[in-house]
């Protein structure tokens, strides 16, 4: 079962593919500008540049979006969890939660670099802060939502609180976190261009930027589709443990 | 031995409390299975919350072997309608979640081998709750409650959600192991065909609040081919009468 369906998920991915790149050659060829470029000649370009030029800034944005996202995992689930099983806590933090889910968190950003610099702490802060919420809420409805019975059947084995996380909250709810986490990385992953484009060196975001100020534009298209694959490949890995581990479902 | 002694239970809501189990006494001997009968609502699955420490809210003693329950100290097996099993776990792990907790036991035993082949799921250990048809899921909590070794067995309406005949079918299944076993058991049911079959002693509730009706002496207890015998059916109307009445 799960195996036709990822068949098919990698057909549909290759389709897409094929799909951008014939829009993306038909516009290069209709339009006839050096600001579209032929996928082709970007592509060549990648694999003449990668190693020397991009591969430093592919770790240095590889290495703040997997930081943001485990940091965000990290200080997300536990609280969620706390907020799930205990009612007292929910009834606090909810509030607080809900009030500062809308706000434009991006909009923050003027202030976290005047608080903790333009350094790598304000870029990690940027990205924890916008996929938290997501994360905090959605573990905190798994655990509202596991039925009753569950619990009693626990209950009435004797079991402890650390027994109860362990064999029920954290399996229960760990796919669900997945998915969220999953779906916040794309937010993730705008907001990683937009904090490197200020104060570093480093970074796909940087190096697409900087492409840009030169007027280098097979520079700058090879920065953007490394950017996506970078997104890509790291929400495929989420999916395939997301699938992975609720195979119970 | 478990001594239930002037047990009331009331549902606080906002200001407002409504009595559900009302000056409950009743021993349960050791090795006993009591079934409990009565119209839904009349608290008989309370009073199997009281029982295995979930409800801590009552009023009056229910000691088990002398002692105040607690679970964490206690062997308590509930099997309940739904199963309670875990949807994440295989059947393997399900069965090993009571000693897990208790005994931090992380392999099955001999006996627990035993129990499964006898219950038929030795079979299905890799299977996960949803790939199960009811019938599996119960026998797979029956397991779980047994492998546990129990004190106590709680039983909360655990074969009414099943069709006839697996009903049937694990009632015996049920009945067997439950003799090679002797746990003291509380089965709470609706059917007045099941509390006949499972029970000792059958112990009527009135509609809520609840309180005992009467405790009948159940002379059909294991007797052979019981649902082909006259007696059944003299006590089966004998109870419909002490219901109807309540």
């Amino acid at each position: 079962m799960i195996k036709v369906s990822s068949d098919k998920k990698w057909q549909g991915a290759l389709y897409s593919l094929v799909l951008v790149i014939v829009i993306w050659q038909a516009l290069s060829w209709l339009l006839k500008l050096p600001i579209i470029p032929s996928p082709f000649a970007v592509l060549i370009n990648i694999i003449q540049i990668f190693a020397a030029k991009m591969e430093i800034h592919l770790l240095y944005s590889l290495g703040r979006i997997m930081g943001g996202i485990a940091l965000s995992i990290l200080l997300g689930v536990p609280l969620g969890f706390l907020m799930g099983y205990f009612n007292r806590v929910d009834k606090v933090l909810s509030p607080l939660v809900y009030f500062t889910y809308p706000v434009p968190k991006i909009a923050l950003l003027p202030i976290i670099m005047l608080l903790f610099g333009l350094g790598e702490a304000s870029k990690l802060i940027m990205i924890v802060l916008i996929i938290i919420f997501q994360i905090i809420i959605t573990s905190r409805d798994a655990v509202k939502g596991i039925p009753q019975e569950i619990f009693r059947s626990l209950q009435s084995l004797g079991a402890s609180r650390l027994q109860v996380f362990k064999e029920v909250i954290i399996p229960a709810s760990l796919a669900d976190v997945l998915t969220a986490t999953r779906l916040a990385l794309g937010t993730a992953v705008s907001i990683l261009f937009f904090t490197e484009t200020f104060g570093t060196q480093y970074g796909m975001g940087y190096f697409i930027m900087d492409a840009w100020m030169r007027v280098n534009y097979l520079d700058m298209y090879a920065g953007i589709v490394i950017l996506s694959l970078m997104g890509f490949c790291l929400f495929t890995v989420i999916d395939i443990t997301e699938r992975h581990i609720s195979s119970w479902r | 031995m478990i001594e239930i002694k002037d047990l009331v239970v009331k549902y606080r809501r906002k200001n407002e409390e409504t009595p559900v189990l009302d000056n409950i006494n009743i021993n349960i001997g050791t090795g006993d299975i009591y079934t409990f009968i009565g119209p839904s609502g009349c608290g008989k699955s309370t009073l199997l919350h009281v029982l295995s420490g979930i409800l801590k809210d009552y009023t009056g003693s229910v000691r088990i072997d002398g002692h105040a329950i607690d679970p964490k100290t206690q062997r308590i097996g509930l099997i309940l309608q739904n199963y309670g099993l875990l949807p994440w776990k295989n059947v393997y792990h399900n069965t090993m979640l009571g000693v897990k907790i208790k005994n931090d036991q992380q392999v099955l035993d001999e006996y627990g081998r035993y129990i499964l082949q006898q219950l038929g799921i030795d079979s299905l250990l890799d299977r996960f709750p949803k790939e199960l048809s009811g019938g599996q899921q119960q026998r797979v909590a029956i397991a779980r409650a047994f492998i546990l070794k129990p004190d106590l067995l709680l039983m909360d309406e655990p074969f009414s959600a099943l069709d006839a005949i697996s009903r049937e079918e694990l009632q015996d299944l049920f009945l067997k192991i439950w003799k090679e076993n002797n746990v003291t058991t509380a089965f709470v049911t609706h059917s007045v065909d099941e509390a006949l079959y499972l029970g000792s002693k059958i112990v009527v509730f009135s509609s809520a609040p609840g309180r005992i009706l009467e405790v009948v002496d159940n002379s059909c207890f294991q007797l052979d081919n019981l649902r082909f015998r006259d007696e059944y059916y003299d006590m089966c109307m004998n109870l419909r009468k002490i219901l109807d009445k309540g």
